[in-house]
């Protein structure tokens, strides 16, 4: 087993398998990398770990070549190679296996194996029966007993996985990348993963290995390597660090001492009430209370099922068991209209895709939830239209070359401001706030932060979900952590740490021993 | 800045350029009555263009338009000369229907998640089938005074009524596009579904409302059409659903939805209807001016394409 080591050379002194030195990416207004190195031996399984958005993603796809890094070097075998398309890496032996899995599903499995380089003969003819066979073989090798006939939108996820699998072993794939592999997998699945993973290192294979559960980075890990807002904060042997160790790693103490506002605004009042709300296979019994005038952090990680409770609670996806009381009330709320009618709003997360109608104008994106204000019997006053929009770019102070521009011709910052205008002009009185702030610039950010505190002050209640740790501690009352679709714990916010936060969101008190 | 107005208003200088060539050309085309004429001929069509603009608006298309014109002058005629009943109460049912036709696509479309292109194209055969069907193909001739009144009646024993139709169809679109809720969350639900999902608007039954009205128009169509050709044929509207889609896109909407205005689309009617009247008084063939209409149509996209290149 490999263990902590000089930067890219094993005691006998040949080459690592995999270096990667000084890789460093940014994307517009973001530096998504800076200075990351990072190695890996023949017959180790690396983990790497972070938080949301500390540049694992990043970093795999400039190895994989979907990426182009702006600067730094990769080394195979101490070989320099330049990656700059997939084909590329794949040639090099370096094979991802996605979370969202790249598999045609009608097509049959033998035929995924072989796509793009078909097993032909000199007329160009398809030799079906051998790579049949060929497949069939491969599938063995990986442990599944299936025919490679069967389509492969009639497998499961673990199987597609496992199709994946196989599909890099034929590319004679040397460093296998797995980005989340059991995200979606059962117990008995993952076993059988493991399983895997472990002939594949023993085969002198090397592993990359991606996950946000620290239970299994202990079970399959020999190295670890951690990220934290794209820089690379050191690398460990399993064997030789804590789990306590690995949080503060991920967190840093530098940012710990995020400042809490003063003020509060909470009252006793309790405005919505969520009793053992379910939806299948991702949320189970969460229960929670949201006051008068607070704020409630939701914390978690990517794919703990934040997005979908908000979305449940507004009637956007139909919950499977639970119900919602709105000031000590239960209501039915099956759909957005009546959410918004009953003075809830969501600020979604991803404000192009769900928030946004970037071709149209900025006032028609700020006055759409809220057509019923500037109307009567359905006809619209363009006059109190311009009005109140004129008031509302005033207020949130967006910057805009006017009400009739494109949305689409303003800044992320100046967008999402939009998106609230929006909510805003709904005249709710609960928040749901997905991620309001990430992807904007600081000053934008404060001005939003601004904005909520504006909202508790006129009485409103929010429920803020972010990534963003120190966003969260400064201004949430309280933070509920989520993980996996279930309630982990209820936190005031006083005196609690990120590190506290990132625990309960990674399970790591399930097995605090270590 | 030049070229940028140019292409804002690519249609209008297109449209009065090709007016200037056929006036130069032509010594008949700037007659009183070859306008009128153009505008007569236009009707029918530009009505059903503007159900047309309503769904592509939505993100959606509707073939099934020209269909509907025929199935609801066959109705009409049959209800109207072979049952006899008043004409009054034969209008309103054969509107009823092509309302039920509309309904159905939209239906279909929304609720059961099959895609417009699709359903349209099943409702264009069906009820073009019904149209044959009514009478074994055969057209039905010799409409009551009463119906043909509907468009031989003259304004001031001068202006055709079918120029009053248009004013009002398209002043009335016009308003419920730019002026009402409704129209609001038509463009909204073609420009974001997702989003127009989550800011309250039900999705589901705007976009359905969009096919009904398309399918409501033609059926006026269909109607406007047997008045003023006082027979009503199962071939008749054969065609018209492309060249509605051809005048919408002419008028600046985008096929994916949210984009679009209703003016532009009577704009694009007219070119296309005034291309065919001003290639035949110039004596080009019927099948040059197919050739012709295609390059105008692929034209008109291709500058606007030209615009959102630019502006990536």
């Amino acid at each position: 087993m490999t263990m902590d080591r000089p930067a890219g050379h094993d005691p006998g002194g040949a080459p690592a398998l995999l270096q990667m030195r000084g890789i460093t990416k940014s994307f517009p207004g973001v530096r998504a990398l800076s200075d990351v190195s990072f190695t890996l031996e023949k017959g180790e399984v690396h983990v790497v770990v972070g938080e949301n958005g500390a540049g694992k993603s990043t970093l795999i796809k400039i190895l994989s070549g979907a990426y182009k890094a702006d600067d730094g070097e990769v080394l195979i075998d101490g070989r320099k190679v330049l990656m700059d398309n997939p084909q590329k890496a794949l040639k090099q032996g370096v094979s991802v296996i996605y979370q969202e899995l790249n598999l045609n599903p009608y097509m049959p499995i033998y035929e995924n194996i072989y796509l793009g380089r078909e097993r032909t003969n000199v007329f160009g003819m398809l030799r079906r029966s051998l790579s049949i066979r060929e497949a069939h073989q491969l599938l063995e090798k990986v442990g599944i007993d299936i025919s490679p006939r069967v389509l492969v939108k009639n497998l499961g996820i673990a199987q597609k996985q496992m199709v994946e699998i196989a599909k890099a072993m034929s590319l004679n794939a040397r460093i296998f990348v797995f980005d989340e592999p059991t995200s979606t997998l059962s117990q008995a699945e993952t076993t059988r993963l493991f399983a895997l993973i472990r002939d594949l290192r023993a085969s002198g294979c090397g592993i990359i290995y991606i996950s946000h559960r620290l239970e299994e980075i202990f079970q399959i890990g020999d190295r670890c390597t951690i990220l934290r807002d794209g820089v690379c904060i050191g690398t460990r042997a399993i064997a030789a660090v804590s789990v306590r160790e690995l949080i503060s790693m991920m967190v840093g103490r530098d940012l710990g001492q995020a400042t809490r506002r003063v003020e509060s605004f909470s009252k006793d009042h309790v405005v919505l009430r969520v009793e053992g709300l379910c939806l299948t296979d991702v949320l189970s019994d969460i229960s929670f209370e949201l006051r008068e005038g607070e704020i409630l952090g939701l914390a978690g990680l990517v794919g703990s099922g934040r997005t979908e409770l908000a979305k449940c609670i507004i009637g956007d996806l139909k919950k499977t068991a639970g119900r919602i009381v709105l000031d000590g009330a239960p209501v039915s709320l099956t759909s957005v209209k009546r959410a918004l009618a009953r003075g809830i709003a969501y600020v979604s997360e991803d404000r192009k895709k769900e928030g946004l109608f970037l071709k149209h104008q900025v006032s028609t994106n700020m006055t759409i939830a809220s057509l019923r204000r500037i109307s009567r019997y359905g006809l619209l006053s363009r006059r109190a239209e311009r009005e109140l929009c004129a008031a509302t770019q005033r207020k949130l102070q967006i910057r805009s070359a006017g009400l009739n521009t494109q949305v689409r011709n303003l800044s992320g910052g100046n967008q999402q401001k939009v998106v609230i205008a929006k909510w805003l002009l709904t005249q709710a009185r609960i928040f749901i706030f997905d991620e309001p702030t990430r992807g904007i610039d600081v000053g934008a950010k404060d001005e939003i932060h601004g904005i909520m505190l504006e909202l508790l002050r006129h009485g409103a209640s929010i429920i803020m979900i972010s990534s963003d740790m120190p966003e969260l501690l400064a201004l949430a009352d309280r933070i509920l952590v989520m993980r996996m679709g279930k309630t982990q714990a209820v936190l005031e916010n006083r005196g609690i740490s990120q590190e506290d936060i990132l625990s309960l969101a990674v399970g790591a008190h399930s097995f605090a021993g270590r | 800045m030049a070229v940028k107005i140019l292409q804002k208003y690519a249609i209008y200088f297109g449209f009065l350029v090709i007016f200037a060539v056929f006036a130069i050309l032509s010594p008949h085309f700037l007659q009183a009555d070859n306008l009128s004429n153009i505008l007569v001929q236009a009707l029918v069509m530009a009505i059903i263009a503007i159900g047309q603009t309503v769904v592509i608006l939505t993100g959606g298309i509707d073939l099934s338009v020209g269909s509907i014109v025929a199935s609801t002058s066959l109705v009409s005629a049959v209800l109207i000369v072979d049952v006899g009943l008043p004409v009054p109460v034969g209008l309103l049912l054969s509107f009823l229907i092509s309302l039920v036709m509309g309904f159905v696509n939209g239906f279909i479309t929304h609720f059961g998640k099959v895609p417009p292109f699709i359903t349209t194209l099943g409702m264009m055969s069906i009820a073009r089938g019904a149209a044959l069907a009514l009478k074994g193909g055969r057209p039905v001739g010799n409409m009551p005074d009463a119906y043909e009144a509907i468009a031989s009646t003259q304004l001031f024993g001068r202006v055709p009524i079918f120029i009053v139709y248009m004013v009002v169809a398209y002043a009335l679109a016009y308003l419920l596009l730019t002026y009402t809720r409704h129209g609001r969350y038509i463009y909204a639900i073609g420009g974001n579904r997702d989003a127009a999902r989550l800011s309250g608007i039900p999705v589901k039954l705007y976009g359905t409302a969009a096919f009904v009205i398309a399918g409501g128009l033609a059926g006026i169509g269909g109607i406007l059409l047997t008045a003023r050709l006082d027979y009503a044929s199962p071939i008749a509207g054969y065609g018209y659903e492309l060249d509605a889609i051809a005048s919408s896109v002419i008028g600046g909407a985008s096929l994916s939805g949210g984009e679009g205005n209703i003016l532009g689309t009577l704009l694009g009617a007219l070119m296309i209807v005034m291309l065919k009247n001003g290639l035949t008084l110039l004596d080009v063939s019927a099948y040059y001016q197919q050739i012709t209409i295609g390059i105008v149509v692929i034209m008109a996209v291709f500058l606007d394409s030209i615009k959102s290149l630019r502006a990536e």
